[in-house]
C-alpha cells in the first residue's frame, strides 16, 4: 500500500485540462482510476510508455483524465484496438478501462479471443452492474431481480460472471474486488501490471445514480457496505465449500495466478525462428 | 525497401493474383501490421501476409472478426507504424463504424476491400461494384475518405503503395477497391523501386501536454492535416472519437467546436483534390460523347470506345482511378463539350450519381449496368454507344 497524498496523485498523474470529471457524486470509478495510479506509482511505471485505452461508457472516460498517451475507442471495441497497439509496439504498457457491458456484452468476443491468445494487456473492468453512460439500463452482469430502466418490473436474465469466465478461458492474472477493497486492489493491480499476458482486475463499484436508485439502495456508502457483505474472500469460500456448505455471495480476491507466454513475445520467438 | 523484399521473394517479376498484389505492394510500402478477418474473394490477401509477414519480423494476426481486425489496425497505426486491412463486402459493412473512428480520429489505415456480389452473403465468389456508395458514405455522419480502384494486377500493387502514402499524408482511411475478377485474376507484375518511406521521427517529447495541440491545424501542406504526435513518445496523445478540440479533448456541445472539427475533416482532403485525384483519359479532345468507368470496367469500355472510333463515332474514355473523393470542378471540366455520358457499372447505378449531378440537365447520362458476376464485355458498352442519338 502506497503512504502518498491523493494531492500529490493528482499533481503526478492527471490532466489538468480534462477537470471537472463527468462521474457523478459517488460514483466508484474516480476510486478505480485512483488505485490504479498508486500502483503505477509503487511500481515506478514509466508514465511515458504506458497507453490507457477505453471503449465508451462513463468507466471508459477514465484515460482522459490521466496525463499519458490514450484511446478513446468505440463501445465494446477497447480490448480489439489495445491488441493493435500492444502488437505494434510491445515495448508500450497497455492498460485498458472498460465497462461490464462495455466488456461482457458488445465487446464479449473481443475480450474472449485476447484472453485466448494471450495478448500482454491489463484490462480493468469496472463492475456497476448497470448501463451508467446511457441512463441505467440492464447489463449482461445485472442481478437477477434488479430493476433497470430496460428491466423495470425486474431482471430475469441470468447474469455473466466476467472474472470466472477470464478464469475459465485461461486467463494467467485474475482477480476480483470492490471499491471498498483499496488497498487488495492496489496489489492487485500492481500483480497484473507485472504479469505478462492477460490479466484481468475486475472492480465491483458503486453506481448510486441509476443502480442505486432504481433498486432503493441508499447512499453511495450504502452501497460500498452492501458490496463488503455481499462478497466474500476466495480463501473463506474454498474453506467453506470444503465444509460442504455453499454461498450466494460474489467470489472476491486473487482468483488466478499463474504463468504462460504472452502472444507477443511467442511471436516474435516464432519470427526468429522462420528466419 | 525494394531489395530487402525481391531478395526474400527471390525475383521481381512475378505472375500474380490482384489479391497477392495487394500484399506485395503492402511489403514494398513497409506495411508493419496487417490484421484480417477471412472472406471469399479477399482472403488471399490473408494468407498471403501470414506467409511473408513473420518472415520480416512484421505483425500479421487474423482477429475474431473484421470489427476487430479495423479496431487493431486503428491501434497499431497509433503507435506510428502502416497497417493495413483486407475484406470483403459483409466484413466491409462490420467494419464501417471503425473507419468513421479512423476519419473522427484522423489515424492512417489502409483497408483493402475485394468487392462481390451482395447485398448480404449474396455472391461470395462472383465480382460486383456494388460498394461504390458505401466506401464513401458507409460509416454515420459527414466526413471524406480516398478511395482508389485499380483496372489491373500492376496497378492494384501500384495502388496499394500509394493507398499508404496518401493515407499518412490526410491521415485518413484510404481503401483500395477491387472486385472478385481483379481479386482473382493473374498478370504479370514487376516489383517497383520503393524509395522516400516516411520514417516517423521518434524523438521523445518534453511538451507540456495540455499545451500540446495534435489536432492544430496548419502543419502540413495543405494546412488542416494535423501534425500528430503517435503514443510512446512522451506527448501524452489523447485520441477519441469525440468531437474534440484542438488538444483532442472532448468538446460535444459545441455546436462551434464540431463544425471546426468536421469541416477540417473534410476540407484537408478537398482543399488539395488536384493532388489526390488521379484519373486516365483518352481519345476526349473531339468526344462528343464519354464513357466514365472505373476498376475492371475500364478494360471492356476502353475496348469499346476503340470499337466505336473505328465506326468513326466521337467518343471517348475517363477512367476514375480516385474514385473518392469525387472531383466535381474537373469532371465538369472533361465533359463540357459532351451531349452524352454513359457509365457501365457492375451495380444498377451508383457512381452514376455524381456524374449525373455535375453535368446538369444539358447533357444526357446513361447507365449501362450489369450484375450477377460477369463482368461487361467490349461489345455491351459498344451497343450503348452507338444506340445514343446526338
Ligand atoms: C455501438 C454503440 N452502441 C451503443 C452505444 C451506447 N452506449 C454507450 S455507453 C453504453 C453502455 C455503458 O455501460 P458500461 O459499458 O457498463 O459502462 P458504464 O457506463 O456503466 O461505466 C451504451 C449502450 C454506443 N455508444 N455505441
Ligand atoms: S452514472 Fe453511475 S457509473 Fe456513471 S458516473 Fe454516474 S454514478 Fe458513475
Amino acid at each position: 500500500m502506497s503512504f502518498i497524498s491523493n494531492k500529490k496523485i493528482i499533481e503526478k498523474y492527471l490532466r489538468k485540462g480534462m477537470f471537472p470529471t463527468i462521474f457523478c457524486t459517488g460514483c466508484g470509478i474516480g476510486g478505480v482510476m485512483n488505485f490504479t495510479l498508486r500502483a503505477i506509482y509503487d511500481l515506478n511505471i514509466d508514465i511515458d510508455t504506458t497507453v490507457f485505452v477505453s471503449g465508451i461508457g462513463c468507466s471508459s472516460r477514465v484515460p482522459g483524465y490521466i496525463d499519458s498517451d490514450g484511446l478513446h475507442t468505440l463501445h465494446g471495441r477497447a480490448i480489439a484496438y489495445a491488441t493493435g497497439v500492444k502488437l505494434a509496439n510491445p515495448n508500450l504498457n497497455v492498460i485498458v478501462f472498460t465497462g461490464d457491458g462495455d466488456c461482457g456484452a458488445i465487446g464479449g468476443n473481443h475480450f474472449l479471443h485476447a484472453i485466448r491468445r494471450n495478448v500482454d494487456l491489463t484490462v480493468i473492468s469496472i463492475n456497476n452492474f448497470i448501463y451508467g453512460m446511457t441512463g441505467g439500463q440492464v447489463a449482461p452482469t445485472t442481478p437477477i431481480k434488479s430493476k433497470t430502466s430496460t428491466t423495470p418490473y425486474g431482471n430475469i436474465e441470468y447474469p455473466f460472471d466476467l472474472s470466472i469466465l477470464a478464469k475459465v478461458i485461461g486467463a494467467p492474472y485474475v482477480a476480483r474486488w470492490t471499491t471498498a477493497h483499496p488497498g487488495q486492489c492496489i496489489s492487485s493491480i500492481k500483480n497484473a501490471l507485472q504479469k505478462p499476458g492477460f490479466s484481468f482486475v475486475e472492480v465491483l463499484s458503486p453506481c448510486p445514480t441509476f443502480y442505486g436508485r432504481l433498486n432503493k439502495m441508499g447512499t453511495a456508502l450504502d452501497m460500498t457496505k452492501h458490496l463488503k457483505e455481499s462478497t466474500i474472500n476466495v480463501k473463506l469460500y474454498e474453506k467453506i465449500l470444503a465444509e460442504g456448505n455453499t454461498t450466494d455471495k460474489m467470489v472476491i480476491g486473487e482468483l488466478v495466478n499463474t504463468d504462460k507466454e504472452d502472444f507477443g513475445t511467442k511471436y516474435k520467438r516464432f519470427c526468429g525462428e522462420l528466419k | 525497401m525494394t531489395n530487402e523484399i525481391i531478395r526474400l521473394v527471390g525475383k521481381k517479376d512475378l505472375f500474380i493474383q490482384g489479391d497477392e498484389a495487394t500484399v506485395y505492394g503492402a511489403l514494398l510500402a513497409d506495411c508493419k501490421f496487417f490484421a484480417g478477418y477471412p472472406i471469399t474473394p479477399a482472403t488471399e490477401v490473408a494468407e498471403g501476409m501470414a506467409i511473408w509477414m513473420p518472415k520480416l519480423g512484421r505483425v500479421c494476426v487474423q482477429m475474431e472478426d473484421e470489427i476487430a481486425s479495423i479496431a487493431a489496425v486503428i491501434g497499431a497505426s497509433c503507435t506510428g507504424v502502416r497497417a493495413m486491412t483486407a475484406t470483403s463486402g459483409p466484413g466491409f459493412s462490420l467494419m464501417q463504424e471503425c473507419i468513421g473512428y479512423a476519419c473522427m480520429a484522423e489515424t492512417p489505415c489502409v483497408i483493402v476491400n475485394v468487392q462481390r456480389g451482395g447485398p448480404s452473403t449474396g455472391q461470395p465468389t462472383e465480382a460486383a461494384q456494388g460498394d461504390i456508395m458505401q466506401t464513401m458514405w458507409g460509416t454515420h455522419g459527414d466526413h471524406q475518405i480516398i478511395a482508389l480502384a485499380p483496372k489491373s494486377v500492376q496497378e492494384t500493387l501500384d495502388l496499394t503503395i500509394e493507398a499508404f502514402n496518401l493515407s499518412d499524408d490526410y491521415r485518413v482511411p484510404v481503401v483500395v477497391l477491387l472486385d472478385a475478377e481483379l481479386g482473382h485474376m493473374r498478370e504479370k507484375v514487376v516489383l517497383p523501386e520503393v524509395k522516400n518511406i516516411k520514417v516517423e521521427e521518434k524523438i521523445k517529447s518534453n511538451i507540456e501536454s495540455d499545451n500540446f495541440k495534435p489536432y492544430r491545424k496548419h502543419f502540413k501542406k495543405s494546412s488542416k492535416i494535423p501534425n500528430f504526435k503517435h503514443f510512446g513518445l512522451g506527448y501524452k496523445t489523447y485520441i477519441t472519437g469525440l468531437t474534440h478540440d484542438e488538444r483532442g479533448f472532448p468538446v460535444t456541445t459545441s455546436a462551434e467546436v464540431h463544425e471546426d472539427l468536421v469541416t477540417r475533416l473534410i476540407d484537408k482532403i478537398l482543399d488539395d483534390i488536384d493532388n489526390v485525384w488521379y484519373y486516365e483519359d483518352y481519345l476526349i479532345d473531339d468526344a462528343e460523347i464519354m464513357v466514365i468507368s472505373y476498376g475492371i470496367t475500364s478494360r471492356p469500355a476502353a475496348s469499346a470506345v476503340k470499337m466505336a472510333r473505328e465506326k468513326g463515332i466521337k467518343v471517348g474514355h475517363i477512367r476514375l482511378i480516385t474514385i473518392w473523393p469525387f472531383n466535381y470542378e474537373k469532371i465538369k471540366e472533361l465533359l463540357k463539350n459532351v451531349h452524352t455520358v454513359i457509365v457501365p457499372e457492375m451495380n444498377l447505378g451508383q457512381m452514376i450519381h455524381p456524374i449525373r449531378e455535375v453535368v446538369g440537365k444539358d447533357v444526357k447520362v446513361i447507365l449501362a449496368p450489369r450484375i450477377g458476376g460477369a463482368i461487361h464485355s467490349p461489345k455491351e458498352i459498344f451497343k450503348y454507344i452507338g444506340e445514343v442519338k446526338p
